[in-house]
């Protein structure tokens, strides 16, 4: 087992776990609709988008959501180690069609934000932030500890 | 059409299995941009002791969502899916899901709540293999936006 290399004792509330950054393109959001079945327009159809009153095609909440878990996953080193993952939704992010970059860059940090030696666990607190705001609010996974 | 306010306290059956594919992993695992081998090879999935290779940790939301159908789809509902945000998610794992699952998940309206013209409705999904063995639990808050809103 990989996550022997993590040990609860070695931990502490607010240890980093690390960053990474989730460009973000059009055709990301097409395989996300793909792969998850999710094929609400306004995350494809720049038309029907602006519709409804949205800026613009915006991503899956969805896939924010689960592209930011993977910081968590490597770290941990097993995805089934995340046993529990919440999150509230509080701005949209707006990809733009942009020609030869990301139309969207999101930035992701992780800390510990609770340890539970009892159960084994610990509370891993994302920040998950699109151009400095923050795009996901209580973003909290907790793991399960060798 | 507003939302109908007696649909607190419903349920519905998700009776159609997702069965749960290794490319069907991969896939989505490819869409949230994960990378770690349990979710692409078969050996890598074994060294960590599962049976088969795993799904990422929010893979649930596939059966979620088509729970989730049966409720914005059902005509008396009154929820008219173009305005529909999603406010917040919530994975809660029993187990970790495993190509070669076959997945059922019954749906529970937990609350309804007027915000507007608009509501808030929270669902709550029991996911399960069809011989009973309890998966994973979310929960969804979705927000149904009012004209103007």
């Amino acid at each position: 087992m990989t996550t022997a290399s993590l040990n609860i004792a070695d931990l502490s509330v607010g240890t980093e776990i690390g960053s990474r950054v989730i460009e973000i393109s059009r055709a990301d959001l097409i395989k996300y609709a793909g792969a998850s079945g999710d094929f609400n327009p306004i995350h494809w159809n720049e038309r029907f988008a602006r519709e409804v009153e949205l800026p613009g095609v915006i991503a899956h909440g969805m896939f924010t959501m689960g592209a930011a878990v993977q910081l968590v996953t490597d770290w941990v080193g097993d995805p089934a180690a995340v046993v529990s993952y919440g999150t509230r939704f509080t701005k949209p992010v707006p990809v733009a069609d942009l020609e030869g970059g990301p139309g969207a860059v999101v930035a992701v940090t992780g800390v510990v934000g609770a340890l539970d030696s009892d159960a084994g666990t610990a509370r891993i607190d994302l920040t998950v932030t699109l151009d400095g705001q923050k795009v996901l609010v209580k973003a909290q996974a907790t793991v399960r500890l060798a | 059409m507003s939302i109908n306010p007696e649909l607190q306290g419903r349920s519905y059956r998700l009776g159609e299995i997702y069965s749960v594919g290794r490319e069907s992993i991969r896939d989505f695992a490819r869409a949230v941009k994960a990378t770690h081998a349990a979710h692409f090879e078969v050996a890598a999935a074994h060294e960590l002791g599962h049976a088969d290779l795993v799904a990422p940790p929010t893979y649930a939301i596939i059966v979620a969502q088509r729970a989730d159908a049966l409720l914005i789809n059902d005509a008396d509902s009154g929820i008219d899916f173009s305005r529909v945000v999603h406010a917040e998610q919530r994975f809660t794992h029993h187990r970790a899901i495993v190509a070669g699952d076959e997945l059922v998940a019954e749906l529970h309206v937990d609350a309804v709540r007027g915000m507007g013209g608009g509501a808030m409705i929270t669902t709550r999904a029991e996911i399960s293999t069809v011989t009973g063995e309890a998966v994973a639990t979310t929960v969804s808050a979705i927000l149904v936006r009012g004209e103007g809103q």
